[in-house]
């Protein structure tokens, strides 16, 4: 976000310099002005070697085009007057002889990769960042002894570290095989795809002359694919816990209002979406009332989530669902129609368009595991929420009396009856909690993904295989089984493309449940058949 | 309807199976569609008010197909209780079998003016897969509509059946099926033109495929592929065969019990069901001039259930009729309101569930017996019976 603020800055900051701060060798200018491409190429190499702001100056110019000639003298153009490039000194009245000096495309190349070399000098910490990153091939052998100056000042590590694979790369262009042999073994410490290409390069017979530094360059790639199959592994799985935490959100709700009515609620994922758009209007409403608190709107979006998916599965129980009870195919048909409708309605309210959701600022960023391992913090807050409201269910099912009943309501809907349970209120209620946390699920989701009006149907058919696989009102089942084909499908993803992993996943749920009907953990005993 | 015919030939008991009644109304279908419509569009000139437009004529093809497939699902889920939340797959594979020739039958006069289609030039194929392999001939497209819908629902049929899946779990699974097939055909790599399927048809058999006449003869074809639905299901379902798929709807563990092996019941019915969807989707290609992806979307699929149940599940024409009912309403809708379609397709989900179970032919049947009632002594009939006389 600073950074292209930042350069526009910067080059004025060069370019406004006072006069007569320091001076360059006009010997070392000369060379600028030269008609041949590589003798101006020497020149700005030379001119980087000398450093300092002055060199900067002139070499921004250059790729400016607004350096002049005229008679051997250097002239920056600042568009109201010319000014001396050696001494710094503006000149009273423009000689009449000045010449612009051009330049073609590889020597403005080099010249920007020059500039880049030298902003590795600035004091502000992104602009060298921003530096090193645009580094990349563009520095040749000759500008070596720099790289190692700027190496030796830097005190950041990552951009140590990108300085360091520049470095080596560097190395590995020199025509001496000793350096190119340390450049070889430098690389074997890194762990990113750019650095995997280089090695490959190096450990290629047609592009490495020398065996030795060859058979360095194999050791070392081995080693960063090591680091790089690390890293993937670590990056899948965690995609696929977070995915799956997610799937559990959705899932549990589902277990729960199968598992005690025994009615399959194809309208689950709408669920999910009213959560999304409940996050989205408590940010709409922090971002008018509250700019201050805008990073904690997400707090605040917890009860609201909840609370409207709640109503909203209340009001469903209450007005259709109760009335299917002994009818689970119509009931599928049913709690369709609800789904469109709530489809309909947010596509009428929000529009078709997806709105977005900011993330907190407390969210952006992550943890850096490895080099190309990074865990999002959006995910690891999302994970860690799942496991909070699993462990909230988990305690409200068995540690309260509504929990009780609707264990007791699950296991035999006509014996609880009998003992006073209210059937029908801890039927509502317990339509209503699987909906609120179908609520927060979307509020998670809304954290790392789109907020539309169709968001819940792509999440709807793998929640069911969730439900399917884990065995109904199994919450271990239901745990296992999310987490399971989160993992699994993202691992899957690696292999053949997302769209495979997805019909790869749904194959095996279908298989599975021939093999199994009754899910992971079947119920012991005789299941009695009504 | 006890009596049966001495079994002489195939014939008969499938003409007995359907009331005087029936035939009267199958026959009036039959004119307005062999006649009356073809007439109506190919010689009265159309600034008359009499003349069918071509738009009329597409829609009513497709009512058709639509009609056909609704009969199809009420087969499995009126009569044997097998909710499929999946039958837009085999709609679409057998529009996609039909489409391989229609493809084909385009030559040279695609975009590329290729010998392959526009989508694989595209992809800068060299030659047809090996499944594309003899579709130039209509004859092999026609039996792939068969075959491979065919074979696709009886061996899902088979291991889904054959391990007691059932109820809503075979409905979920079903609807997993389709949603794959989905992810599938949207692959550019499947070799059916990904995203955008088939489309841009020149001729079918010869004739080019938006002249009037042949308009008009998909159209006929596809009212007698309905008629002949109509009547073979009907045959099916009072015969012996038919009584037994009823028992497996009310009671599969009795009948298990009594001896009967199910399995081969609901396989026979469920294959013959995503048959005639497949012959259905064939003949809806070439009137709509597209078959793509999103034909097999979970939606689709879940849209046919609710034309059965608007219809009134379990008597076949109702199933028939709800189709045309809830497409009329969805042309008229996407015209004149769009943005309440969904509405009111999801009210109408909740409302026929919650108020009318037994659809507009079990609504008129109630009607009717109430009238009934009011003469005294008269006894309210079983319903099983009912349900076999119309």
């Amino acid at each position: 976000m600073l950074l292209p603020r930042l350069l526009p800055l910067l080059a004025l900051a060069l370019a406004a310099r006072p006069a007569g701060a320091a001076s360059l060798d006009p010997a070392l200018l000369k060379g600028l002005a030269a008609e041949d491409s590589g003798d101006k190429i020497a020149a700005i190499r030379a001119l980087t070697l000398a450093g300092g702001p002055e060199a900067a100056t002139v070499l921004q110019a250059l790729a400016d085009d607004r350096l002049q000639v005229s008679r051997e003298r250097i002239l920056i153009d600042e568009g109201d007057r010319l000014r001396d490039a050696a001494t710094g000194e503006p000149l009273a009245r423009a000689p009449g002889d000045v010449e612009a000096i051009t330049i073609n495309n590889r020597v403005r190349r080099v010249a920007e990769g020059s500039l880049a070399l030298l902003r590795l000098f600035d004091a502000s910490r992104s602009v060298r960042a921003q530096a090193a990153e645009a580094l990349g091939g563009t520095v040749t052998p000759e500008l070596l002894p720099l790289l190692e100056r700027a190496l030796a000042e830097e005190k950041v590590r990552a951009i140590r570290e990108t300085l360091e694979i520049v470095r080596a790369r560097t190395q590995l262009g020199s025509s001496e095989p000793a350096l190119r042999l340390a450049a070889v073994k430098a690389l074997g410490a890194g762990g990113t795809l750019a650095v995997r290409s280089l090695l490959a390069g190096a450990a290629d017979p047609a592009g490495e002359p020398d065996a030795a530094v060859r058979k360095a360059a194999a050791a070392s790639l081995a080693a960063v694919d090591r680091r790089l199959l690390l890293a993937d592994a670590v990056n899948r799985t965690f995609s696929g816990l977070s995915l799956g935490s997610i799937l559990l959100l959705a899932a549990l709700g589902l277990a729960i209002t199968y598992g005690i009515m025994g009615v399959i609620n194809m309208a689950h994922g709408e669920l999910l979406m009213i959560g999304a758009y409940a996050g989205y209007a408590v940010q709409s409403l922090f971002r008018a009332r509250f700019p201050g608190g805008h990073d904690w709107y997400v707090v605040a979006a917890i009860p609201v989530a909840f609370g409207a998916a709640f109503v909203v599965g209340v009001a469903m129980e209450r007005a259709v669902i109760r009335h299917l009870y002994r009818r689970p195919l119509e009931s599928l048909l049913a709690t369709w129609g609800l789904s469109l409708v709530l489809i309909q309605a947010a596509r009428v309210s929000f529009g078709a368009q997806n709105v977005q959701v900011a993330n907190p600022s407390w969210m952006s960023g992550g943890v850096t595991l490895l080099p190309s391992a990074v865990l999002p913090w959006n995910r690891l807050v999302i994970v860690g929420f799942s496991l909070a409201v699993l462990a909230a269910t988990w305690l409200l099912l068995t540690r309260t009396r509504l929990g009780m009943f609707v264990r007791a309501v699950t296991q035999n809907r006509a014996m609880a009856g009998c003992v006073g349970v209210p059937t029908s209120r801890v039927d509502t209620l317990a339509f209503g909690l699987g909906a609120g946390i179908a609520g927060l699920g979307g509020l998670a989701l809304s954290q790392i993904s789109n907020v539309g009006p169709e968001m819940g149907q792509l999440y709807i058919v793998d929640s069911f295989m969730v439900v399917v696989l884990g065995g109904v009102g199994q919450l271990a089942g239901a745990v296992l089984a999310a987490l399971g084909l989160g993992v699994a499908s993202k691992f899957l993803e690696g292999v053949t493309g997302a769209v495979v992993a997805k019909i790869a996943v749904l194959a095996f749920v279908v298989v599975f449940i021939q093999r199994r009907p009754q899910g992971l953990f079947a119920p012991k005993g005789r299941a009695v058949e009504s | 309807m006890e009596v049966r015919p001495p079994r002489r030939s195939l014939l008969r008991p499938v003409l007995a199976a359907t009331p005087r009644a029936g035939w009267w109304g199958l026959a009036s279908a039959a004119a307005i569609a062999f006649l009356v419509v073809p007439a109506l569009h190919l010689l009265v000139p159309p600034s008359s008010p009499l003349h069918v437009s071509d738009y009329a004529v597409a829609v009513a093809g497709k009512i058709a197909c639509y009609a056909t497939v609704a009969v199809a699902l009420d087969l499995i889920w009126g009569y044997a209780g097998i909710l499929s939340l999946g039958h837009g797959l085999f709609f679409a594979l057998g529009g996609y079998a039909f489409g391989m020739y229609l493809m084909r039958a385009i030559g040279h006069d695609g975009v590329y003016q290729s010998d392959l289609p526009d989508f694989m030039v595209f992809l800068d194929w060299k030659a047809y897969p090996w499944y594309w392999r003899g579709t130039e001939h209509p004859g092999w497209a026609l039996a792939l509509v068969v075959l491979v819908p065919g074979i696709v629902a009886f061996v899902f049929g088979w291991f889904a059946f054959r391990s007691r899946v059932r109820g809503v779990y075979f409905s979920i699974i079903t609807q997993a099926l389709t949603y794959a097939a989905m992810l599938l055909f949207f692959r550019n790599d499947t070799g059916f033109g990904g995203n955008n399927g088939f489309t841009d048809f020149k001729r079918i058999f010869g004739f080019p495929v938006a002249a009037p006449g042949t308009r008009v003869a998909l159209f006929a074809a596809s009212v007698l592929v309905l008629l002949v639905t109509l009547v073979v299901c009907r045959w099916l379902v009072v015969s012996r065969f038919g009584r037994v798929l009823r028992a497996i709807r009310d009671g599969e563990s009795r009948l298990v019990c009594l001896g009967y092996d199910t399995l081969w019941y609901k396989l026979l019915v469920w294959t013959l069901s995503a048959v005639l969807c497949a012959i259905a989707g064939a003949l809806y290609v070439p009137q709509v001039g597209i078959i793509n992806p999103s034909e097999m979307s979970p939606a689709n699929s879940i849209e046919i259930a609710i034309w059965v149940a608007v219809g009134g599940r379990g008597t076949l024409v109702g199933a028939a009729l709800g189709a045309v009912l809830v497409n009329l309403a969805k042309s008229w809708f996407t015209q004149a309101m769009p943005e309440l379609w969904l509405f009111f397709l999801g009210f109408l989900f909740v409302a026929v569930t919650l108020f009318v179970p037994d659809g507009v032919v079990g609504l008129v049947r109630k009607v009717r017996r109430r009238r009934r009632a009011q003469v005294p002594g008269a006894a309210d009939p079983d319903r099983a019976v009912e349900e076999v006389v119309a």
